[in-house]
């Protein structure tokens, strides 16, 4: 970086070299908050550090139930904004053993007298349990088509992956419904 | 370098050894960095007295619990804006300014490296907040979710969304071509001799602060480019509903917003470090681990981004991380302020209005770094969060922090832009009733957080009243102060006691060896620094 004696000439050499290098790392700056997309998905996809939970899993063979172990799930439901349903869990909370499978549902229904499209978005909280949450059956891996005034259940089928971290207790699934027929959501 | 040299340096730019254009064209097309300089400090006195008047709305609505004034949706305009002015406007335009005056004078060059980007990096800044500001008088009124521009929330501005979107690439592409220009500057044309350990810190910490402007404004555009397409062309970064994350929205707008803050400190650390060996009259305490520091702060800046989002639910092991490496950032500030208090030691010491703001600056700068290691803790930040806890601690940084470093440089420097000294008596009242003013108004949102009072709200509970009375009339008191300053500024501009070339008896370097004003070309023969 040391500057010796220069002639004008290379000044201006020096410049313009120095600005091309400048700008390169603007761009590649540009370029990097776009990387931190994907950068993010794959973190998240490969520690669940942002709660989100796996697609369908494969039933397997519960034969490693834990029954010393008792888990409490805590549902929760929410709506976006403008979604117009009336959207709850059927129980609030349920104690589980890890390994073993267990249904339950949530209660939707459309409040306005033409069909909507809607998406539930699961999170589970701690976010490190989510990698251990999984889901046989789940009303949120396809859209959900509603007619008017419709209402209905929506199972969820899941079981405890009995790796879950010995600290934690308590694990809270949270759904919140987008409207996904418009831009809406 | 001869002064041959000066032509290359812009190969179309003819006139450069010409004195100004005559009349007001002179500041459309200047190239001078003088000029430009004088451009950007008035731009950004400006700035400061429209977000400082959006601060006072605020203040004025929180005298008293309840809605007196202005209506909720209003209320958090003014937040919104206060916040995008002030940083936007306000405080990097003045450090863009000094730096305009002072690099070159300070480095002995003719000019900065490319004049005429600096010209058009300075002419962007008007459109920019007019752009901003007329969103103020749109339909549906302008940004109201909050500076850090949240998404969902943020999405739900109206028309004005894009207006704000191109304001801030408006700002951020001004920002990159002036720090491009910072860097060109000091790394290709020092005067012959002057190596890099011998810069005076002023030019160290605007060297460093360019890179950093480098590295994260174009992040910052890149996220709020993200924000547009969400918002007008379907896709779903920041969209649960569409696979996307609004949390990663935190994630990329805090990797450039700690950067930030540190943009906005660390040329005032550099003011600071002039100042104080000049009244001091001693050399400056530790120079070269003051070079160190500032390049640890700068690089510790980019992997602490989390301590914003200790409640976002992250696992454990990032909290740890980020409080720990926040907390590692005291350690290059510690030296820092034990660096001037050192400087200052057994020195001969008077105390004049620049020292006086400089020395309010090093002590409250560090009230503001210990609030910063509070909020660093994880566990109590989730108390702290979003209160006025936080507010109080960023105000602490930025107003007797970077404001007054900002004044304490004008006061230090105006009689050699000028040629006049600046009313003395004058100017101490000003420091007096800004530095009263400025505690009076900040010092009791620290209790308000303590207690619960959420941040960003215009109503709030009955037993916040008393605290939230005595900062607004800090408030009124601080800003009406500023007054004071607009005044001596321009009284100085237009006339005054003759200033002396070295204005200051301790003032060391070469802008001092210049006479006062100096010509409209300086350096064009490069001075030997020994
Ligand atoms: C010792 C140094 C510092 C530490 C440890 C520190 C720590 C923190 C922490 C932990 C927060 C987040 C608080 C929360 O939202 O709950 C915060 C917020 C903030 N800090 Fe600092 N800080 C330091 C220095 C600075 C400096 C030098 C500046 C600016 C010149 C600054 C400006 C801000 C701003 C603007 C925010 C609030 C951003 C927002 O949410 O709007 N801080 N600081
Ligand atoms: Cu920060």
């Amino acid at each position: 970086m040391e500057i010796q004696e220069t002639t004008p000439i290379s000044i201006s050499v020096a410049n313009r070299r120095l600005v091309k290098r400048l700008l390169l790392i603007t761009v590649a700056m540009f370029g990097f908050g776009f990387a931190m997309v994907p950068i993010y998905d794959v973190l998240c996809a490969i520690t669940g550090l942002n709660g989100k939970t796996g697609g369908r899993v494969a039933a397997v063979e519960s034969s490693a139930v834990d029954e010393a172990r008792t888990i409490t799930v805590e549902f929760i439901a929410s709506l976006n904004v403008g979604a117009p349903w009336e959207f709850t869990p059927q129980v609030n909370r349920m104690q589980v053993h890890p390994g073993q499978y267990y249904q339950t549902h949530y209660l939707a229904r459309n409040l306005t007298g033409h069909a909507l499209v809607g998406q539930a978005i699961p999170s589970v909280a701690p976010g490190l349990a989510a990698q251990h949450f999984q889901k046989i059956e789940c009303f949120c891996f396809t859209r959900q088509i509603f007619q008017p005034e419709e209402g209905r259940e929506m199972p969820v089928v899941f079981r405890i992956d009995p790796n879950l971290p010995p600290d934690v207790h308590t694990v809270t699934l949270s759904y919140t419904f987008f409207r996904v027929d418009d831009a809406g959501g | 370098m001869s002064t041959a040299a000066a032509p290359a340096l812009d190969d179309h730019d003819h006139d450069h050894h010409a004195g100004p254009s005559p009349g007001l064209i002179r500041w459309l097309v200047t190239t001078n960095h003088k000029d430009i300089g004088t451009l950007y400090l008035l731009f950004s006195l400006t700035m400061f007295f429209v977000g400082g008047a959006m601060a006072l709305v605020i203040r004025a609505e929180l005298f008293q619990p309840g809605l007196q004034i202005v209506n909720p949706h209003f209320f958090n305009q003014m937040t919104t804006l206060h916040a995008l002015v002030m940083i936007f406007g306000a405080v990097m335009p003045a450090f863009v300014g000094l730096a305009n005056w002072l690099l070159p004078m300070m480095i002995g060059a003719p000019d900065m490296a490319l004049p005429r980007m600096n010209n058009w990096s300075f002419w962007i800044m008007p459109f920019a907040f007019t752009l901003l500001l007329s969103t103020l008088f749109q339909a549906g009124g302008g940004p109201a979710g909050g500076w850090t521009l949240y998404p969902p929330l943020a999405l739900q501005t109206g028309n004005a969304f894009p207006f704000v979107i191109l304001a801030i690439h408006m700002m951020g592409i001004s920002s990159i071509m002036g720090a491009i220009n910072v860097i060109a500057t000091i790394l290709n044309l020092r005067a012959p001799g002057m190596t890099l350990m011998k810069m005076p810190l002023f030019v160290w910490t605007w060297l460093i602060t360019a890179f950093l402007l480098i590295a994260v404004m174009p992040v910052l555009a890149g996220s709020v480019t993200m924000l547009l397409t969400d918002k007008y062309f379907g896709t779903s970064f920041f969209n649960a509903g569409g696979g996307g994350d609004p949390v990663m929205f935190q994630h990329i707008f805090w990797f450039f917003g700690h950067p930030e803050v540190y943009i906005m400190i660390l040329p005032a650390f550099g003011v600071v470090s002039q100042i104080i060996p000049t009244f001091a009259r001693k050399p400056l305490f530790g120079y070269a681990s003051m070079v160190y520091a500032t390049s640890s702060i700068a690089f510790l800046s980019f992997i602490v981004w989390g301590h914003h989002m200790f409640t976002v639910g992250m696992p454990l092991a990032g909290e740890l991380f980020y409080m720990y490496a926040t907390m590692l950032i005291a350690v290059p500030t510690g030296v820092k302020v034990f660096n001037w208090v050192s400087t200052m030691w057994r020195g001969a010491m008077t105390f004049e209005t620049p020292m006086l703001f400089a020395i309010a600056f090093v002590i409250l700068f560090t009230i503001g770094g210990f609030s910063g290691l509070m909020l660093a803790i994880a566990p109590a930040d989730f108390q702290y969060q979003d209160t006025y806890f936080v507010v109080a601690h960023f105000h602490y940084v930025l107003v007797p922090g970077a404001v007054f470093s900002i004044m304490a440089a004008v006061y230090y420097w105006l009689p050699k832009w000028t040629g006049h000294m600046y009313n003395e008596r004058l100017g101490k009242i000003h420091f007096w009733l800004s530095v009263v003013g400025v505690n009076v108004l900040f010092f009791p949102q620290h209790f308000l957080g303590l207690a619960g009072m959420p941040r960003r709200i215009p109503d709030y509970a009955l037993q916040f009243t008393e605290f939230n009375m005595i900062s607004t009339v800090g408030a009124f008191l601080f800003g009406f102060s500023q007054l004071l300053f607009l005044y001596n500024v321009v009284q100085t501009i237009r006339g005054g006691a003759k200033a002396t070339d070295q204005v200051w008896e301790g003032a060391h370097g070469l802008e001092w060896t210049l006479p006062s004003p100096p010509p409209y070309h300086t350096f064009t023969t490069a001075p030997e620094v020994k």
